[in-house]
């Protein structure tokens, strides 16, 4: 069975006047057909800039320096962009953290519906329309068809993600990469677009990539997880055995930190310091400077991604190189 | 110390030695602003000694014309005035008015800008409405009836002497509002942020608010305007003294030079409207080219903090 | 009934914005006649609480519930529309700038956005001694760079970069300075308005600490408001819970959590991402969130509970002691339905 996705060695820069920062270090990951996975990791890991370069949305500085993606068995990294058209917006959707980024204030929804779909198929605006219903009734967003004649600005922010959604399975993609979709939105709301989106993802059979510093939405929807610090993946795995049985000392520690992570009363366990900014990202591991187990090798050598026999997962550490 | 550094560093400065427009503008513009005040100590000939000035002079053509003359390089105008040496003060007087003008106007806009966001309501309300009135009257009209009634009142010798002052009042005056408007919207916008309800907290007073901490971060839109201020001032004031209501003959500015040679023109002297008139729009043009390279520095969006 | 211990005292407190605008957009046809709407966005309607002193009192609610504009009122940032506050039993919410000028030193507050709550143009150094100036000014200039040098240290900041300016730092560091500016005048009482939420996860277990070290220091009372539940459970006393600016519930930490009463409470605690859990099973609520603006009649909450009935719509619950000890203002609750 070929791979949804295939992430190679993807290796992400910014050509910036001092020099070019590297934001991407090599990341690899295979998604299958249906499955949910989650990219883990704070702001300037690098999982947002991942996510964009899967569908080379990067731009200038930005290039993608080597490393390729396939999708469906193609080389969508290798695509010219009249190509990428063909894909963006079609086999692979995206959704935003902010809804506006996806919605155009001055066009209604129904407008912005149709002439999506009428961009990837031959049907006519009728048509469309009817198709764009459906969507939104699949989305369970009330009187679907008023909806189609207001702007954005007339519907709450919950609502408008839903539209979002909506508008990203149009085209029946096979993939959605979500980058932070509910981060904005209140706990009550955040769970129920989060339901919805799990539930369209096993129902239309749709892969789903998504990228959140939250843990506890990550456990509730996906299946497997990457964790990425200072632009690589740390640790990999199916999402129980990370959230229950963390390996990497950074996992460990955002879990730890977690207010519901399990320190009790009293002062919460914090991670020292912080991630390094690209420009100065420490040699050997990069989380050595603020691991508590950190040794002499940690300084000097990259640790690499490698799994073993007891484990389903992969973790980049010298504690567990050491061990083998 | 730690400023300068920090300017060496920035991405101001950074910007400007990578963009040639802006660092040619700015060579020209301190070029020409060093030479208009040290006219008197570069110009060939002082035009406004009247004992030097010899009718017999005028309307000699720039000296690589035929009929030129060395001593006066770029020829010379109706009454015999070198024009180089003329032009050079004419810039001089220029330079004053329009910089003089926009300090008034800045002064006047920003106060009350400043007031008007700050405080809203009939205040604000109160505020802009004059500043609708006054953009209602055109420059040029003010000018011509302020003008009017000054030289009938005191006479056209005194306008004459208190020439520049008037225009710097008249032009300051009337353009105030695009100050207060500009920093009303300003600080529309930043009494919404955090830092001045966290002074409001502290319980500072609303003088203080206003100065100290809201003021300092206006000064992105102010500096901006201010380019584009200076330029439109130097241009009111050439209209005026092209119109005749400026600065007068005797203390000509490059507007009165452009209007005195205007009728010369078609009798063959077309060197005494042209020299100023092409100094004039050199002049403009480089203040208007590093008004727009400060625009698009300075703009939040184009460049990160 | 005067609590002695109450520090704030919030009572029937309303605050209502009007937005109508001008008089030309207040215009509008209704049956063919022109008439003069006025809007108002009514953020805060009759919340009533008492914060004892050494407490942290957590505020939640999502979008719209007014804990932010609640948090303001109290420290007199906006007059409230009607209602009272009281710090020690003395009345503040009528007092001029002048009189508030002592309860201002009191009364502090720390803000969400790290970014926009840090003046841009004035150093770090600036931005803490001039409070410290400005009520105590009889400290002399090397006291004052004294204690600015010593509450960076509390704070986890080196006073070596006091001469810097905001940007330079990360919005961990820069939160950790508009705590220390908190601190610089001794306050007693503080206001934190959802202080790290806009921080990393790591970055907001650092300062969660840093917050709640300084109450043990420094003998603070906390009003703590935010959105984020879990946050929420670690580190309050006592919890209130706001809807459409209403009081749901008020409850001690244990009982909120163990026992929610309030449907909306119930809803809320529900919805929150467990790690380790697999699927949502949180309780759904039907419809969308009103607005402010067009308040329900009756319970504010009534029309997505899933226990409505026709008494929610036409009269407002009052806030009423459970035998939990919790007090809930639902009517279902009080007939002994749920």
């Amino acid at each position: 069975m070929t791979h949804l996705l295939e992430v190679q060695d993807l290796v992400v820069k910014f050509g910036l006047r001092s020099g070019d920062l590297t934001a991407l270090n090599g990341i690899n990951f295979t998604l299958n057909p249906g499955e949910r996975m989650g990219l883990v990791g704070e702001s300037g890991a690098g999982k947002s800039v991942a996510g964009f370069s899967i569908i080379n949305l990067i731009s200038r500085p930005g290039f993608i320096a080597s490393g390729r993606v396939l999708f469906e068995g193609e080389e969508i990294s290798a695509y010219p962009l009249e190509q990428m058209r063909g894909i963006r917006g079609n086999r692979i959707s995206m959704i935003f953290q902010d809804p506006m980024m996806t919605l155009n204030p001055v066009l209604t929804i129904g407008t912005q519906m149709v002439e999506t779909i009428q961009a990837h198929n031959q049907v006519s605006a009728a048509h469309a329309r009817e198709i764009a219903l459906e969507k939104l009734q699949k989305v369970y967003i009330s009187s679907p068809g008023k909806r189609l004649g207001q702007y954005p600005h007339e519907l709450s922010g919950g609502m408008r993600q839903r539209v979002v959604i909506a508008i990203s399975l149009l085209t029946n993609p096979s993939l959605i990469i979500a980058d932070e979709p509910t981060t904005a939105l209140d706990v009550t709301i955040q769970a129920e677009v989060m339901a919805l989106l799990l539930e369209l993802c096993k129902h239309e059979h749709m892969g789903l990539i998504l990228i959140t510093h939250d843990l506890g939405v990550v456990s509730q929807v996906t299946e497997k997880i990457a964790v990425m610090y200072a632009g690589r993946i740390v640790e990999q795995g199916p999402t129980t055995d990370i959230v229950t049985n963390p390996r990497h000392p950074y996992t460990k520690g955002l879990i730890q930190a977690l207010p519901q992570g399990g320190s009790g009363r009293g002062r919460l366990h914090q991670i020292p310091g912080m991630m390094p900014n690209l420009t100065s990202i420490p040699p050997g591991c990069a989380f050595h400077p603020r691991c508590e187990q950190a040794m002499d090798i940690c300084r000097r050598e990259t640790p690499r991604l490698f799994g073993d026999a007891e484990h389903s997962g992969l973790v980049a550490c010298h504690l567990y190189s050491q061990s083998r | 110390m730690r400023l300068w550094k920090q300017f060496r560093g920035s991405y101001f400065l950074y910007s400007f030695l990578h963009d040639p427009v802006a660092m040619g503008s700015f060579i020209i513009l301190t070029l020409l602003t060093l030479s208009a005040f040290g006219a008197p100590v570069i110009a060939p000939h002082d035009p406004y000694d009247t004992t030097t000035i010899n009718i017999m002079d005028s309307e000699i053509p720039p000296m690589w014309m035929e009929n030129g003359d060395q001593n006066f390089s770029l020829g010379t105008d109706a009454q015999g005035r070198d024009m180089l040496s003329t032009m050079l003060y004419g810039m001089r007087i220029s330079l004053i008015i329009g910089v003089g003008a926009t300090f008034l106007q800045a002064v006047i806009g920003i106060v009350l800008g400043l007031i008007a966001g700050y405080k809203g309501g009939k205040i604000d309300n109160f505020l802009m409405r004059m500043a609708d009135v006054q953009l209602s009257f055109s420059t040029l009209m003010v000018a011509i009836f302020l003008s009017a009634i000054f030289q009938a009142i005191f006479g056209v010798a005194a306008f004459e002497s208190m020439a520049v002052p008037f225009l710097v009042l008249v032009i300051g005056i009337a353009e105030w509002p695009q100050y207060a408007r500009t920093v009303r919207a300003s600080v529309l916008a930043e009494k919404k942020k955090e830092y001045v309800e966290a002074a409001r907290v502290m319980g500072l007073p609303a003088n203080r608010i206003m100065w100290r901490h809201i003021l300092p971060n206006t000064m992105s839109p102010i500096l901006v305007l201010s380019t584009v201020q200076v330029a439109h001032a130097i241009m009111s004031e050439a209209a005026l003294s092209f119109l005749g209501l400026g600065m007068p003959i005797t203390k000509p500015s490059l507007g009165s030079l452009i209007n005195s040679g205007f009728d010369y023109i078609f009798s063959g002297s077309w060197w005494i409207t042209m020299f100023p008139g092409f100094l004039l729009v050199l002049l403009i043009l480089v203040i208007n080219l590093l008004g727009d390279w400060v625009q698009d520095v300075l703009n939040p969006k184009l460049y990160k903090g | 009934m005067t609590d002695s211990k109450s520090l704030v005292r919030i009572s029937n407190v309303v605050k209502h914005f009007d937005i109508s605008g001008g008089f030309l957009d207040r215009i509008s046809f209704s049956g063919g006649m022109p008439a003069l709407t006025t809007t108002t966005v009514k953020a805060i309607n009759d919340v009533s609480l008492d914060i004892a002193q050494g407490e942290i009192l957590s505020v939640v609610g999502e979008s719209g519930c007014g804990k932010s504009t609640l948090g303001r009122t109290v420290l007199g940032l906006y007059p409230p529309t009607s209602g009272e506050i009281a710090f020690r039993g003395q009345r503040i919410d009528n007092l001029s700038p002048k009189e508030m000028l002592p309860y201002r030193r009191k009364m502090q507050m720390v803000f969400q956005d790290p970014y926009a709550s840090l003046n841009p143009r004035m150093t770090v150094r600036q931005i803490l001694e001039e409070p410290t100036h400005f009520h105590f000014p009889e400290l002399s200039g090397s006291q004052v760079q004294d204690k600015v040098a010593e509450v960076m240290r509390q704070v986890g900041v080196d006073p070596a970069w006091a001469g810097r300016f905001p940007h330079e730092f990360s919005g961990g560091q820069r939160q950790r300075i508009s705590i220390a500016r908190a601190l610089m005048v001794d306050p007693e009482f503080i206001v934190a308005d959802e202080p790290i939420s806009a921080l990393d996860v790591s970055i907001q277990a650092q300062i969660l600490n840093l917050i709640m070290d300084c109450q043990e220091r420094f003998g603070l009372t906390y009003m703590f408001i935010t959105h984020d539940l879990s946050v929420v459970e670690h580190i309050s006393t006592r919890v209130a819970v706001m809807y459409l600016g209403t009081l749901c519930e008020l409850a001690d930490k244990k009982s909120l959590y163990g026992d929610p009463q309030h449907p909306y409470s119930r809803a809320l605690l529900s919805a929150i991402p467990k790690l380790g859990a697999k699927g949502f099973a949180h309780i759904r609520l039907k419809g969308e969130v009103p607005t402010p603006i067009h308040l329900p009649t009756g319970c504010v909450f009534h029309t997505r509970c899933p226990f409505v009935e026709e008494r929610c719509r036409r009269e407002i619950p009052k806030l009423l002691t459970r035998p939990n000890g919790s007090q809930a203002a639902c009517h279902a609750l009080e007939e002994g339905q749920i």
